[in-house]
């Protein structure tokens, strides 16, 4: 028991969570027509509840997840994971019906129905259904109270509401002004851009993953991995001081993690060069500075000719760039990931002077 | 029991019922079992009128829509009452709102209307994102329907915030702390925070335009942390001003499935 326990801990570093949840997807989509299978989603759900019914028994794992305020991310796991595969598999259905010259099943049922009763009907069951559940819910489970507010009683750790935890997570590998301000608002603007951004005509309005490949892989990975495996990680996995605890460890706020992160400068001059930091900001952070404006500027124009030409060739120019500008910034925590967790960089541009970090 | 060969009791007495005067002065049509009355009834009715008279059958299949659009909806009507019902129990005030929150656990039997507006709320940002992450799955934000998917996000995003501002109101710890670290980040707004790139240089001569005092997360709290002022900041836009916002771009949104060309579908 302990050992499968210390395992699954083990499994759940941040790092290992993370490249765990990437690879899920890419055998997601790899694998899709495999995974269509009604055994394999079925399967997943039974696992996970097994999971879940297995780590109640601890009193660690129980303490977390039933927490009141996270019960509903108990309930988003399951929906999630079952409508990621629903979705994919309803995909890989009409995909194969596509082959065969069928067509989607959409077009199959595009005759009108009456909505009184066919739809209205349908209306009342799910209001019904959701009714009971949330009455049920709300008799079994009570909504939490704490302490009156005290402002010199800080808890560790201080989570903000549960929906907002991806963004605390982004906060251990960015500053506040780009985790809490820019990338949340890049966010909503790349949202809004995606139709149009998006140029492909095809798959509007039924389930396809053939005819619309890059758009579902990159919303799978924003939307399942970076938004919501990250707010499961960010309300589950991270305790005081935004530690990492595995779902089985005990919450201990003395649990000391090394930081010996180092910024690109000192990496450059001190390391690499063994002169001291320059003094003047602009020369000592010159190296990070290129960097990042190659990144924003350059990148796009040679993954244009490289990558992303056959991108590139279908949209025109305006949607092109904003489209990679918008990707890049989405890559651009996954890269920070990465280089925190192979060279433990702590800045790419570190200007304290001027709140300027990134 | 019943004379089968008659009419039954409840047919006689439905008969009855639908032919009385004050039947027919609320519901102007017969029962809609015929393509005439089906289509009356949608069209006599305000809140039926909602929808289109006929539609594709595979919006009406749970396959197809999860049906996550209008649980939102209803969730966000159940929002509202019970909403409303607590803000007779409730009064923003620091010396009231705890005691207000602990009186309506205590003092009312059997409530559990802080527990479905609480529970509702989580379920509405859940059934938002479900929602959005079929109308990707489907493509039916492509054409015709780019602009109404922009209206969507808008809305998720006032989602998200009506459910921050609603966790502050209970005034307790888990309140007052989740509201710190969330609205912290306004500090750190480039030109706008004081400790955002770019604060610094906006400045008269040696007086700094943008302090402690003055900045967006000032605007956003009412205050240098969060108090009295935040308060009842939160509670005026969780109450009316989110909600109104909401409620007329759901409107729009409604409007727009519609005029776009119904549920979405291959042509
Ligand atoms: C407050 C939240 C929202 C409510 C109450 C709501 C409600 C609805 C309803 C009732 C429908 C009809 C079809 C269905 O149920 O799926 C619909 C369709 C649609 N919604 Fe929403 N919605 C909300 C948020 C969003 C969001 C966040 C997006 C996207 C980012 C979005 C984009 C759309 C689009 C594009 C359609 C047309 C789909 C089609 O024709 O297949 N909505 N919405």
């Amino acid at each position: 028991m302990s050992v499968v326990k210390g395992l699954i801990n083990t499994l759940a570093d941040p790092r290992l969570f993370f490249m765990l949840a990437v690879t899920s997807l890419v055998v997601l989509v790899w694998k899709r027509e495999k995974i269509a299978a009604n055994s394999v989603g079925y399967g997943l759900l039974g696992i996970l509840a097994v999971f879940f019914i297995f780590g109640s028994f601890d009193p660690n794992f129980r303490l977390i997840v039933t927490k009141p305020d996270n019960v509903p991310i108990v309930g988003l796991i399951f929906l999630l994971v079952f409508f990621t595969w629903y979705s994919v598999r309803e995909a890989v259905l009409n995909d194969r019906r596509i082959l065969a010259g069928k067509g989607p099943v959409e077009k199959e049922e595009s005759d009108r129905v009456w909505v009184w009763p066919d739809l209205v009907y349908t209306e009342m069951i799910s209001l019904i259904v959701c009714s009971v559940v949330l009455i049920v819910w709300s008799i079994l489970l009570k909504a939490p109270l704490e302490q009156p507010a005290n402002r010199s009683l800080t808890p560790n750790p201080s989570k903000a509401p549960w929906y907002f935890l991806g963004l605390q997570e982004m906060l251990v590998y960015f500053d506040p002004w780009l985790a809490g301000v820019v990338l949340p608002g890049l966010i909503i603007a790349g949202l809004i851009a995606i139709p149009y951004i998006d140029k492909n005509p095809k798959g509007n309005g039924y389930y396809t993953f053939a005819e619309r490949k890059a758009e579902v892989t990159i919303f799978l990975f924003g939307f399942v991995i970076l938004w919501a495996s990250l707010i499961v990680l960010g309300t589950f996995l991270r305790g005081p001081n935004w530690n990492f605890f595995g779902p089985f460890e005990y919450w201990d706020i003395h649990k000391l993690e090394a930081l010996t992160n180092v910024n690109l400068s000192e990496y450059i001059w001190v390391r690499g060069m063994r002169t001291g930091l320059p003094t003047n900001w602009f020369v000592r952070e010159i190296f990070g500075i290129v960097l990042v404006l190659i990144y924003i500027f350059v990148m796009p124009v040679v993954l244009a000719r490289t990558w992303f030409k056959r991108y590139y060739a279908k949209l025109d120019a305006p949607r092109y760039y904003v489209g990679a500008f918008l990707f890049l910034m989405m890559m651009a925590l996954p890269i920070k990931m990465l280089l925190r967790w192979l060279i433990n960089l702590k800045y790419i541009v570190a200007i304290p002077e001027f709140f300027f970090n990134i | 029991m019943a004379d089968t060969k008659k009419e039954g009791a409840g047919t006689r007495f439905w008969n009855w019922l639908t032919e009385t005067q004050i039947w027919k002065s609320i519901f102007r049509h017969d029962r809609p079992n015929t393509d005439r009355t089906r289509v009356l009834v949608m069209l006599s009715n305000v809140f039926l009128h909602l929808h289109p008279v006929r539609l594709r059958k595979s919006g009406v299949k749970l396959r197809y829509t999860w049906c996550m659009g209008g649980l939102s909806f209803f969730l966000f009507l159940v929002l509202t009452l019970t909403g409303l019902l607590l803000m007779f129990y409730y009064r923003p005030t620091l010396e009231y709102a705890y005691t207000d929150i602990v009186g309506l656990r205590e003092h009312v039997p059997l409530g559990i209307m802080r527990e479905m507006h609480r529970w509702g709320a989580h379920a509405m940002v859940i059934t938002v994102w479900l929602h959005m992450f079929r109308v990707f799955m489907t493509g039916s934000y492509k054409p015709p329907r780019e602009f109404n998917w922009s209206i969507g996000v808008i809305m998720l995003v006032l989602t998200l915030l009506l459910s921050f501002t609603g966790y502050l109101l209970p005034w307790d710890q888990l309140a007052i702390w989740a509201i710190t670290v969330g609205s912290n980040m306004a500090r750190a707004t480039p030109f706008l925070g004081h400790e955002g790139p770019g604060s610094a240089l906006l400045r008269l001569g040696d007086v700094p335009l943008i302090h402690a005092y003055d900045d967006a997360r000032f605007a956003l709290l009412g205050g240098s942390f969060v108090g009295e002022g935040a308060l009842l900041r939160f509670y005026v836009l969780h109450c009316v001003g989110l909600p109104l916002g909401i409620a007329v771009l759901m409107a729009v949104h409604f409007w727009r499935v519609r005029k776009d060309g119904g549920i979405s579908g291959p042509l």
